[in-house]
Order: C-alpha cells, then structure tokens, then sequence
C-alpha cells in the first residue's frame, strides 16, 4: 500500500512538472535553446574581447579573462565573489563537524573491517595517481574541465584511501589546518589586492596571457590553486573527524 | 522530439535514464543498507554518463569524485562503524 501510494505520488508530481513545462517559453525543449538570448553568451563575447570567431588556443592574447575553460572564467573570475561564499558554506560545515566530533584526544575508530593484503599494497599504489590527478585537475582548472573543487575533493579522496589501507593510520591534523587557514586568508588577500590596484574585490589585476598556456588567466589559477588546497585540507580534515573517535 | 528521427546518442540517453529511475528505485526500497549505498553510488555513475551526454564535464568531474566516490565511501565507513542493535537494520 505505501509502495502504490509513493508511485502515485511520484506520477503525479512528474506529470505536474511535464505538463507544466511542456510549450514553455522558459525551458524550451532538450537541445533546442537558442544560446543567443542567455547570459552565458554576454559571457562568450566578453571573454574574447568582443570577437567571437577568431580566438585561436595558443593565439590570442590579452583576453578581459584569459581561461580556455569558459566555466572556469564565470566561476574563477565574474562570480569569483560567489565561489568565496561557497567556501565559506564548506568552512562553517567542516567546522560544524569538527566541533561535534573533534575533540583533543582521539583514536582511530574500531571498524568491524580489518584490510587485507591487497587491499595495503593496492592503496598505496593508487595513492599516488590519485593525488597526481587531483593535483593536476587543480593546477589546470582554467584549462580544462575540473577545478579546485574536484580537484581539492580528489586530493582529500587520496587521503581516505590511506585511512582505508591502514587501520592505524592518521594524517597529521595540524598541517591541513594550517594550509586550510593560510588558502582561505589567501584568497580574501588576493581579492583585496585586486580592490585596491584596480578598484573592484576580486577583479584580475595580473596581466591574462595567451589562451591555453598554463601560465595565462592573470589570478584565475592562484584562485583555484587556493581554493584545491583548502578544499582538499578541509575535507580531509572531516573524513578524519568521521573515522575518529575520542580516546578514554 | 519526433519518435521518427530519434539518432543512436538519443537511445543512449534514454537506456541511461530508464536506468536511473530503476537505480534509484532500488536504493530505495532494498533491504540491506550496504546494497542501498552502492545503488546510489551507480546512479551517480549513470548521472556522469549523462551530464557528459549533456556537454556538461565540469559537473560530470565534480559529481564523479564527489557523488560517487567520497559521499559512497562515507556512507559506507559509517555503516560499518554503526553496531548491530536488535534484529531490525
């Protein structure tokens, strides 16, 4: 009966949402949009000076924001205010979860799970591609797909992989605590350099370089390099909180 | 979209769609929690296929390593730090 009930509630919730978008002006159907009338074109054309049929990767210089990845350029750059309350929301959750789990003496949780032999050996050999893609992920945020977020998410996904292969493992706290406060004072430094050599919080005030070179998009890989080293130390700190318990 | 002119990517995005409805009423309504979690950290697997099949990599790579691995991986460490209790789990 209560399986009948959640099936006819979920029909009817999904035939609200069919027929109430179905021949509306504001979500035209799968892959038909017309980009031309959305906010992410302004964006198209500004990135590239105006002129959107010759930016050239390895071509074009001096971009308003230089980042071959345009999701990077909204996320790094024009919404870079937004991207430092998204930290901020990981900050105060991280905290949150340190001040009801953490406490100053603790051991290691007692799982009813004791790792074998290939799960020691495989670890450690995957530790180390994943820490290399998660730091290669941040590293060329602008570049490619990817980013400080999952980037900094992979890194602390190395760190839980240690956790996993060891029953007596534990990262040293203290070092991501420092590296987590230093990336966040960093970031807000960085946006106040920007507010007093060119006038707005968070503008780019490094010069953007040429389009799909590492070294291009003026703050936009700092920010995200910041933003990988506080992500990855945050959340590794919590995966320590959630695998700890406090010692009698 | 006409049934008529439907390409092959078009078939690919509703096999993974269909699927997904089907996952996530399995993750649902199984009875062990541990087959629950690895449920939902298919569909998340799914839900990459089709933000790519979407143009979308960035969400793609943030919901692989977000979605599917760390959240799976949690939820399983906690379920295996909970303690039995009575016959009910």
């Amino acid at each position: 009966m209560k399986n009948f009930l959640a099936l006819i509630l979920t029909l009817g919730l999904g035939a609200l949402i069919l027929v109430s978008l179905a021949n509306n002006a504001a979500f035209p159907a799968f892959g038909d949009v017309d980009t031309t009338d959305r906010v992410s074109d302004g964006y198209i054309n500004r990135d590239t000076d105006g002129t959107v049929d010759n930016t050239v990767s390895y071509g074009s210089t001096d971009a308003e924001s230089g980042p071959a990845n345009i999701v990077t350029a909204i996320v790094a750059d024009y919404r870079s205010f937004d991207t430092l309350g998204e930290v901020t929301v990981l900050f105060v959750s991280s905290l949150g979860i340190a001040l009801l789990l953490g406490s100053t003496k603790q051991k290691r949780l007692e799982l009813d799970f004791h790792p074998n032999f290939m799960l020691r050996v495989g670890s450690k050999a995957l530790f180390g591609i994943i820490l290399m893609t998660g730091i290669y992920v941040t590293i060329h945020g602008h570049l490619t797909p990817g980013g400080g977020f999952p980037g900094g998410t992979m890194i602390a996904s190395s760190m839980l992989l240690l956790y996993l292969a060891d029953d007596t493992f534990r990262a040293r706290i203290k070092g991501f605590k420092v590296l987590e406060s230093v990336a966040g004072t960093a970031y807000v430094l960085i946006g106040f350099a920007g507010l007093f050599l060119m006038g707005t919080y968070l503008q780019n005030f490094l010069p953007t370089g040429t389009i799909g070179a590492l070294l291009s998009a003026g703050i936009i890989p700092i920010v995200y390099v910041l933003i990988g080293l506080k992500v990855g130390s945050e959340i590794s700190g919590v995966i320590d909180n959630f695998l700890t318990e406090e010692a009698v | 979209m006409e049934l008529s002119n439907l390409e092959f990517i078009n078939y690919v995005e509703i096999f993974v769609a269909v699927l997904m409805v089907v996952l996530a009423f399995l993750a649902i309504n199984s009875k062990s929690l541990i087959k629950s979690v690895m449920f939902l950290s298919s569909l998340s697997m799914l839900s990459v296929i089709s933000f790519v099949l979407m143009k979308a990599p960035d969400v793609a790579v943030t919901e692989a390593v977000i979605g599917s691995g760390l959240v799976t991986s949690l939820f399983v460490f906690t379920l295996l730090a909970v303690k039995k209790v009575g016959a009910h789990l």
